[in-house]
């Protein structure tokens, strides 16, 4: 101990920062053969040892801050990935997020062990101050962790959200400069708008004059969903395109009237077939049979 | 005036506006298009936005007002190839400019207006050009 | 929240017809740096545009402080438009489609807010606008964050 070490006024923080700095060997080497690094680090146990040093360095720098109830701490900042990486693997490994954050706090022991060891002929008031302390920074510890690994999901369930919705919404080119979007099962605002991305930017690449949202397989709308509906039409008259929403079911036609939704302005048509049939009508094309019979009501506009 | 070329082909008037349009152009813009229709005594215009990457509520209302006093002159207007990102902000904006005609190509354009036009869909090929950059 | 600024703020001057065109400019290209997609883009410049023309017009000029912003992985932009003009007596009226004190559309004000995901407005008659804007890489990601 320094002349200043001594000079300066006792406190847990200081005492917890030195004990975490002095003892961090003893430390890596009991965190090391915990579940959470031995699980992890399956190769070597030096590998171990070392992933539990770079843990305990990032909790001195924590310790000496003061700033042990604060989850934003710098000093988490070079744990965390650490950290995430461990729990993921444990999570991988089909332990529970309760049972990830388990083992963290799991590190607890030994630190309060060592430090107990240490504070023996210390005043009991430190002491109990001491442990607290270290309490406290190993919760935050724990907390990082939970934060890392809800991050990391929330981020992997986005990524899926947009692969699914990337395949899920194919633009079909039904003749030229006629398009069409069969929309299938639950549109929710984030799909919706992907949808009407799609959709656009097929009238540009098709120079589409007509573009059909056939909703036949949507299985409900609501307010949100028709109001993309309604914004997509508005988009492609803007860009030039006449857009037809196909396919309403007598169910949707009347919760849409129930929403108060104004579609009067926008073209429908009961299936795809007419809809194609007024784009083709618009076009100044007409279907013909080949045979020399009568074009039926149905197939005839 | 050199930024618009407004190019009489018949009885259209077509402009293609080209870069950034900021507002004191778009004010010259409107001045060029109305004192054209007069001059030539057109039937449409058709103005190709293929190359704006961003129209605002001010820029939408000088093509809504150039639409309007030109139908006070005798003649159509019509917007021909509005990107999708600008068009989705423009409704996102509350801007659906109903009284505003518009469409994909200017070969649609011509159709719209119900005149035919001589010459080939520059202006919109060049727009895909550009658009699949 | 995490929103902290990540980077230093930028600053430009919003007093001519050319300030704004460097404003759409500015806000294009860190749009683009941070990851946005071109519809993203596109609502967050016209968003801009309408703020720093409405700095220009009714706050007689002032400022925009840009810098850029992440939350959980998603990277975003904070605009601010700052004026030391007349200030609004009542901002519910002035989100309020249709209204204008000028002779816009009176589209500006409530139009902006819909185009990004955070619209903040701090006014007081003869105080001074502040109005602090902040839109995401990814619309999907906000929608989930919030």
């Amino acid at each position: 101990m320094s002349d200043l070490d001594a000079a300066a006024p006792w406190s847990p923080q200081q005492s917890v920062a030195d004990l975490l700095r002095q003892r961090r060997e003893q430390i890596a080497q009991r965190w090391a053969d915990l579940p959470l690094f031995r699980s992890v680090f399956t190769v070597t146990r030096d590998e171990a040892v070392e992933a539990a040093q770079s843990v305990a360095d990032a909790l001195v720098v924590v310790a000496a801050s003061g700033r042990v109830d604060d989850i934003e701490a710098s000093g988490f900042d070079s744990v965390r990935t650490q950290i995430g990486r461990m729990s993921a693997a444990r999570s991988r490994a089909g332990l529970s997020v309760g049972r990830v954050a388990g083992e963290v706090a799991a590190l607890k022991d030994a630190v309060v062990e060592l430090l107990t060891a240490e504070l023996a002929g210390a005043p009991v008031e430190h002491q109990h101050a001491a442990v607290l302390y270290a309490a406290e920074l190993l919760s935050t510890l724990r907390l990082v962790a939970m934060q890392t690994m809800f991050n990391e999901g929330q981020e992997l369930i986005n990524r899926q959200r947009q692969q699914l919705m990337e395949v899920a919404t194919p633009v079909i080119k039904l003749w030229h400069g006629v398009v069409a979007v069969p929309l299938i099962g639950t549109l929710d605002s984030a799909r919706s708008q992907v949808v009407m991305e799609n959709l656009l930017d097929a009238i540009v690449a098709q120079q589409a004059r007509v573009a059909i949202l056939d909703v036949t397989g949507v299985a409900t709308v609501d307010t949100l969903v028709a109001q993309h509906l309604l914004k997509t039409v508005a988009s492609a008259r803007l860009m030039g395109a006449e857009c037809i929403i196909t396919g309403i079911r007598p169910a949707i036609a009347q919760t849409i009237v129930q929403l108060g939704i104004d579609l009067s302005d926008v073209a429908t048509r009961s299936t795809l077939a007419d809809a194609l049939g007024y784009a083709l009508d618009q076009g100044g094309l007409q279907v013909r049979r080949t045979d020399g019979r009568t074009v039926s009501a149905g197939e005839s506009r | 005036m050199s930024d618009f070329p407004v190019i009489p082909v018949g009885d259209v008037l077509l402009v293609s506006i080209q870069g950034e349009l900021h507002d004191a152009l778009a004010v010259r813009l409107q001045e060029s298009v109305t004192t054209a229709v007069q001059r030539r005594s057109a039937r449409g215009v058709i103005i190709d936005i293929s190359a704006v990457d961003m129209v605002d509520s001010y820029l939408g209302r000088i093509l809504a007002e150039i639409a309007g006093c030109s139908r006070l002159l005798g003649a159509d207007t019509v917007v021909v190839g509005m990107r999708p990102a600008v068009a989705i902000t423009l409704v996102e904006l509350g801007l659906t400019l109903p009284e505003l005609r518009t469409a994909r190509t200017v070969t649609d354009a011509a159709a719209v207006l119900g005149v035919a036009m001589p010459i080939t869909d520059t202006a919109s090929s060049g727009a895909d050009r550009r658009g699949a950059r | 929240m995490t929103t902290g600024p990540t980077a230093a703020a930028l600053r430009l001057q919003i007093r001519s017809d050319t300030d704004l065109s460097l404003v759409r400019q500015q806000v294009r290209a860190k749009a683009q740096e941070a990851g946005f997609g071109l519809v993203q883009q596109t609502k967050v410049v016209t968003a801009a545009s309408e703020l720093a023309r409405n700095t220009l017009v009714h706050g007689g000029g002032g400022e925009m402080e840009l810098a850029e912003v992440a939350q959980g992985g998603t990277r975003g932009l904070r605009l601010s438009f700052i004026d030391s003009g007349p200030g609004m007596a009542d901002v519910d009226q002035a989100l309020t489609d249709g209204y204008t004190s000028g002779n816009g559309l009176g589209l500006g004000l409530g139009g902006a807010r819909r185009l990004v995901q955070d619209f903040q407005i701090d006014t007081r008659p003869g105080a001074g606008t502040t109005v602090t804007i902040t839109a995401w890489a990814q619309s999907l990601g906000s929608a989930v964050h919030r």
